[in-house]
Formats: structure tokens, sequence, C-alpha cells
């Protein structure tokens, strides 16, 4: 039955799509008409139902209400409605948003509960959501109803919206080591995030290139580490920035500080930290992963990450756990003695196994739960029961749908990336191919696939910057949004390519310097100001 | 002493913000004269000649001295000041104090190839006039000296005629904003005039114009489906007297509007499907004699719009269908070699053009919208343009190329990080000296000059991991 409701609902709304409606992500259920109400921008206003949880005060509500009117009429000044004066039916002056549960300063979580429903018809205009955050997820629907006519009049049809993700972890994931990426560039980043409903910031920190993340417990690993400690970093104080700009608009920050690989640019700052490559007997010069041998290792990893715990509000660490070239630890006497010592043989993912469940057992100790990428399960690290998986390899050492089934049928909760690495670009319309993703599209019970909490589109930055981050970042990831919010049987691409076309000139609108999907034209082409 | 001319007083204005507009020093004014300052850069332009339109045969050589005597700009013409000028700007460098320093420098310094081009299509999607002029700025921080303009295709007619404005009317994708009236194409050639810059118009016939035929009714092919008319529509109809006239009319006015003595007139992918469907034109291959053969369809209505144009007393430039079709065309018509593999690879077929006795512009291996991840700047540097069997006189047929920038998914949103810096990569290789091969050293300069682009405000994309002083931001 829900089935079939469905099909018709997409099909009554796909005839209007192609007209004024831009929706994307699709929701999970909607009815719509051709009946339509005018909005007069001086008058309109976003008003708390008075039984709502959530009152004026609360901040997350009441800026997305400032920003929603700035997105919707632009800064238009707002003037109280006439007292005298005919109610026209036909008219909306509001959209009055009831709140169920309270809690106004708490951060999202992966627990949040995100549904929403839209009702507007003659009697009402009403956003009704369980938390803030879900109302915050209908206040952008709400955005994406309102059309104008060539006139100039706002207007939104009668519309009937049942709305809530299909998965809870819907992510994007920055390099902010290999390019340097302005504040302004992340900020801006989570604006269009929050248009398309994505809910966590997956903050890839620091890596081989730089270390932008200015640490208070080791300030030379930003000193030294950084590509200049001037002006390419983030201070403690753009740190916060961020996560309360991301928390305002319901999205988490889940930072990434990767480890034992990926680490080069520790070593200036921590001399020692890093496993000194040998060339025979002697050190070549060069270095390799993080030393495991080590205890002075572990103290810093602890002061480290008690620093890490505290500066990220979310439950969730990522640390990281890829790609550990094993031949530096090789070559080198100290980390050889050291597997004789712990009885690994000749095999280092054992060695890696020693440092990285050190690592877990320290971070669990500081009540954080953890994220890593799939090597930390291949290599068979023992992990914690609730440890999320992140997949990410395409075809080794496995295609990553059959990584998906053994995460899942080990138990562990899984992150889809493999098909979604935005960073590889290629000629022509490949957001189908990252729409066309079947996340549970793998062998498992239901079971197992309900521990596929969601996925993230990344975008790596060997080759990107500020200068071509927007572009390449959108509207291309938001075929990955859709997927990880709206119905599974979303599937058909005509229907896709019209809705996100149309979104693509809204956020042109918006002045999201996203790049065409194909020929074709906006109303308002880009210019830069 | 020679006045300074306009262009040259523009082209100072035109400099990047952070060079001195040079202050002469007043007679009689005490104060020792320092060796180690340069306060003014001297121009000696040989040819005069400021108000002509640059053209394939214009000279470009220059020299420059720096050194405890001068601080000397030498030229032919004007446009080999303005070579000089972008040299002198890039030689000029910042302490980390703020003293701006030139190093002694002696240059000597010519294009390997006269024909340099950038192509930008602005049918697929609609370009702000702002996207073209700020593309000729950062063309001549490269030396690029041709803009082909793709103006029209398929999807849209941006270009406003007033001898048929219903092209324009019914054939852009909307007339009130997206188009370029007579004074934008004017704003366009006479900025690129000020930089050096040909523009070399393309109004491709007889494919690729679907939005030609809202606007004119009866001038493309409809096709048949059986017996009857399908509803659409396929390449220009070369069998009607109608069609000639038109383009006549036309091309009269493409003629007068753009001053370069080349036009590109296309002719690449035409679909033969749609004549062959038409009975009209079955009936006129029959009176012609042609057979079976499209391509001598297609060469008939080419040789005639060739002669049309030639009227007019233009050169043209066409895609390599013309002459892979055997199209008969004057001897100093230019081909465009675009075409990767087919009908055989583009080194193959800058021999069959060369030896044909034709001139040759290189395109294939330089088609920048065809993006893929990674440094690809490196593959498109190392296309030597003379890698292939001939004679030194067929290669000295070899007159450039062009990077084509193709719009079905680009427009101003993502322009400028995906021209630039790897459209530099063509630009050097078309300017430089055939040995320069070594990609380290050239990673090392394009990477700077990247920066550099940076600073002068261009959203240039990064060539590999790594910091600018100075990141973009959008202010």
């Amino acid at each position: 039955m829900a089935g079939s409701a469905l099909w018709f609902s997409l099909l009554l709304a796909a005839a209007f799509a192609g007209r004024a409606t831009a929706l994307w992500p699709w929701p999970q259920y909607i009815q719509t008409s051709e009946q339509r109400y005018t909005i007069f921008p001086y008058t309109f206003q976003f008003q708390y139902h008075v039984s709502s949880a959530a009152q004026v005060g609360c901040s997350v509500l009441d800026e997305a209400f400032q920003r929603y009117r700035d997105l919707l009429f632009g800064s238009v000044s707002f003037h109280f409605p006439q007292p005298m004066g005919k109610r026209h039916m036909s008219e909306k002056n509001s959209l009055v948003i009831l709140v169920v549960t309270p809690g106004c300063d708490q951060f999202p979580s992966l627990e949040s509960v995100e549904n929403y429903t839209l009702t507007v018809n003659d009697e009402q205009c009403f956003l009704l959501s369980e938390t803030v955050w879900g109302a915050l997820r209908g206040l952008e629907t709400f955005s994406q109803l309102v059309w104008r006519s060539p006139e100039g009049t706002f207007y939104i049809n009668k519309t009937e919206i049942e709305d809530f993700p299909r998965f809870p972890h819907r992510g994007l994931l920055l390099d902010t080591s290999r390019h340097y990426l302005p504040l302004a560039s992340i900020l801006d980043t989570l604006d269009v995030m929050a248009y398309n409903k994505f809910n966590v910031f997956h903050w890839h920190l620091v890596d081989d290139s730089s270390f932008p993340y200015e640490s208070f417990t080791f300030p030379n690993l930003t000193k030294k580490g950084s590509y200049n400690p001037a002006t390419h970093i983030y201070t403690a104080q753009d740190v916060k920035k961020v996560i309360e700009y991301a928390r305002l608009r319901g999205i988490r920050v889940l930072a990434e500080f990767d480890t034992p690989g990926h680490t080069l640019s520790w070593g200036p700052g921590v001399p020692g930290l890093l496993t000194p490559c040998y060339s025979g007997s002697h050190p070549s010069g060069t270095f390799g992963p993080v030393n495991p041998a080590l205890n002075n290792t572990y103290e810093f990893m602890s002061t480290f990450f008690l620093e890490i715990s505290s500066v990220f509000p979310d439950f969730y660490l990522h640390l990281g756990g890829d790609e550990v070239d094993f031949t530096c630890w090789k070559s080198n006497p100290d980390i050889q003695a050291f597997m004789k010592k712990k009885g690994f043989g000749e095999d280092f993912k054992k060695l890696e196994s020693f440092y990285i469940q050190t690592l877990l057992d320290i971070v669990s100790a500081y009540g954080k739960g953890y994220v890593v990428w799939q090597e930390v399960f291949d290599n068979k690290v023992k992990v914690q029961p609730d440890t999320v998986i992140q997949i990410w390899r395409e075809e080794m050492p496995v295609r990553y749908t059959k990584e998906m089934e053994l995460v899942t049928s080990a138990g562990f909760r899984a992150l889809l990336s493999a098909p979604w690495y935005l960073n590889h670009i290629t000629y022509g319309p490949d957001w189908k191919n990252i729409y066309m993703v079947e996340p549970l599209a793998f062998e498992g019970s239901p079971e197992q696939k309900a521990l596929v909490i969601g996925g993230e589109a990344c975008m790596w930055g060997e080759y990107v910057d500020s200068t071509n981050l927007v572009p390449r970042l959108w509207p291309r990831a938001g075929a990955v949004a859709e997927r990880l919010w709206s119905n599974k049987m979303l599937t058909n691409l005509d229907f896709a390519y019209k809705r996100l076309a149309h979104f693509r000139c809204e956020l042109l609108r918006r002045g999201v310097q996203a790049q065409p999907l194909s020929v074709g034209y906006c109303d308002v082409e880009f210019e830069q100001t």
C-alpha cells in the first residue's frame, strides 16, 4: 500500500515537478496540487506554535528563520500584517512551527530524529517535527516549495509532506591538508550541505601534506607542520566557529586525525613520533608512519586525543587507519626488535593492529566512539563492536559491495564512500552514476543491511582548493544527498535530472557557484560580484 | 622620442596593480640617481600602427634588456610590446619585506607559432560578457593571441543578428538576457585588440545549426519518417536557393562585424541521415548526379558557402571534415584538426593535411573540456605539434593550435578553474622553444605562475598538492 501511494504521489508530483518546484532531495511522501497560495514577503513570518517545545530564544530556529527569510525574499524588511483587513484564504502569512521535543542547545547526533511533516492547505501552513533538527529539514523543504511567477509574485502550492531520512549518517568529507581551505570555504560548504540535507561534516583536518589544525597541547605540530602558521591554519576560534555554524544547520562535525599512516606533517613538530626509515643500517633521512614501538608515541597520542576529544563535541571521532605502508617499519631495526619481542613474526598487520587497538582504547577511555577506514577491519584489528567502518576502496581487496557484506556480516556498522569519491572527475554527466548507487545492493540479511548507517561523499584535496571546490562539489554531491535521504525506489534519472537541474539553478540564485549538469541555462547565470 | 601610443597607454593601465606606473624624473632635480633602482621601463616600437587589428602575420618579437644602463623594451610592433610588457610583469618580484625588485635580465623572445588560440563555446551555455572579457585578460597573461569564438550551435543562438533578428529572438535561450548585442560584440573585439588578441568568429554550418531553425523557417532540412516529415530537423538544406541567399546576406553581416581576415565556417559533424530521408534532397542529389554520395552534397554546400565568403574578402578556417570529405577548398584554407582517432590518429591527419598543402591548426589533444582526475596538464604540455611524418615545408604549414573549451558541461561557474592553469600548458607549447619538455622545470614555473594568477584575481585551480601565499577567496 505504501508503495502504491508513493508511486501515485510520485506521478502526481512529477506532473508539477517540472513547473515550479525544485525539490531536492525528494521527500518520502508528498502530495501536491495545482491550488496555490500567495505569499507576501513583507508580511510573511515564521512563527512558533504556542505548544511548541522550541520557542523564541531557540537559537537554532531563530537563526534559521532569519536565514530562510533572506533566502526566500532577499533582505526585505518585515512589516507586521495589518490587523484589520480581510484574511484571504488564498494567502499564507506565516509558517507555524511546532517542535515536540525540547532541546535547542544540544548538538545533533547520529540518533537525532530528523522527521517532519509539512502541511500547506486552506486551514494551515504548518511544520511539525520531533526535534529542532527535523524542523531545520522542514524549513529547507519549505524554502524549496515557494516559487515565483514571472511577474514576481511568491506562491506556494497546496502540499502535504511527510518526510524523514532513509539513512541517519549523510556526510561530506573535506580535506584541508592537501590544500588549505579558507574558513569561508568551509562555512559556505556547510550552507550548501544544509540545502541538500547533508548532516555530517567529515573534517579530514590533517594528513601527510600539512597540519593546519592549531593544537594547544602541541603547538609545534601546527607551527612546523602547517603550510604557513601565520596564514594557513585553523585556530581554536576557527574550529569553534565551524562546529557552531554546523550545529545551527543540524550538521555534526566528525573530526578525523588519521594515524598511523598519513602523518608526515606531524613529524617536524613532534620529533621521534614518526618511524625513521632505514636504508640498510643507516637512517635514510625519510620518515614513515607513526612509530608504534615507543611508549612516547602512546603518551603523545593520549595527550593529543584528550585535546581532540574535548575540542570536538560529537560522540564520534574518525581515527583514520588507512593505507599504512609497512616498508618503513620493516626497514627500521628498532621496529624489527619490537616485532620479535611481541612475537608478531613477519606480520606487520599485527603491529598495525597493536597500534590501533591501543589508540582505540585511549579514545574509548575519553568516552568517544570512533569511525575508521576499512583497512582497520580488513587487517583484522580487534575493535569494539560499536566501531563504524568506512568503506572507501572500490576494488581492493574486494569490490566494495562485497566489503559491505563482509563488514556488516561481522556485525559492524558501515558507511559507504567507495563509489562517491567526488574528487574523481571525468568528462560528462557522472552525477548519474553517483545517483544510481544503491547502498544496500549487497548480499545480506535485513539485520545486516540495517547496519549500514549511511555514507559520505568525499572530496579529497590533492587537486582541489577554494578555486574549484564549489563547482566540483555541487550539484554532484547532491546526487549522494538524495540517495542517502530519499526513498530507495527513486531511480528514475529523468525525474532526478529535472529536479536536480532546477535545484542547480536555485543554488545559483542562492549565490552558490554550482556547475551545470548539461546543456541549458538558468534565468540568472553566475557572475562574480 | 616616440609619443606614447594609446594602445600602450591603455596597456599600462591593464598591468597588474603592483606594477608601478613609471614616473619620469624631473629635469634638474637634486638627488642621487641610484644605479640599483629602475624608475622606468622605456619602450621603443619600431613599426607604426596602433589602430590596426592584430593579424596572423603580426610580428610579436620583442627584446627586454634590464641592466645597469637600461630598462628597455624593444619591439617591432605594438603587439610585440604587449608580449614584452607581460613578460616584464612576470619578472618583477617582491621580497617578504614588500620591496619590488627586478633582476638584471636579457630576453629575446618571439612565438614559435603565430596562431595560439583558445576556443570558447557560447552556445551550449551562455557565457556572461564578463566571463569572456576575463578570459581575454588571462589569455594575454599567457600570450594567447586568438580568441576562437564558437558563437552559435545546436543549443542556442545568442549572437544578435541585425539582418535576421529572429535568429536571435527565437534561437537564444532568452532573448532578453542570454544574448550578445552588437555592442557586446564590439566590446569583445576591442577588448581583445587592446591585448593583441584576434577574434576568430565561428558560425558553424551546415551541421550544428538546430538553433537557427526557429528564426529562419525553411533553412534547415525537415527530416522524414517514411513519406511524412517527422517534425525534427537536420542540417542546413543545401538544395534550396533560399539557403544560399540567406547565407549570402548573413555572412555579409558577419564579414562586416568581425574585422579579422579569417572567419571560421565550421563544417564539422554533418549527419547525413536527415538529408537522406528527405525526398527533395534525394531529388536534388539525382539532379546533381551525386548518386548516393552525400559527401558530394556536403561539398556542394560548403564550396558554395566558401565562394560566398571569399567574395567578401575573407579567408576561412574549417574543421577537418571539410578536408576529410574532399571538399574543394581554396589553397589558403586553414584546416583545424580536432579528431583524436577518427578517421585517423591526429598526427596522421596533420601529415595528410599539410602534405596536401593546407595550413593546419592543432586542437585534437587539447580539448580542455575533457577533464580527468589528476595532473593532465602534463599530457597537454608534452604534445609536440610537429611530431608527424613530413618535410620541413609541410611542417611550416602548421601555423599553430587552439585549446578548446566546449560548453556542454561548462559555464561561468566552472569555466575559470577548468581553463586555468591547464590552458597555460598549451600556451607554452605554442609560444616556447620545442626543446622545452622537462616537466619538473615546467611544473615549478607553472605552479608559481598559478599563484601569480591567484594574486591577479584569477580563480585558477591548483596543479597538485601545495599552497599559495594568498589563497583564493571570493570577495
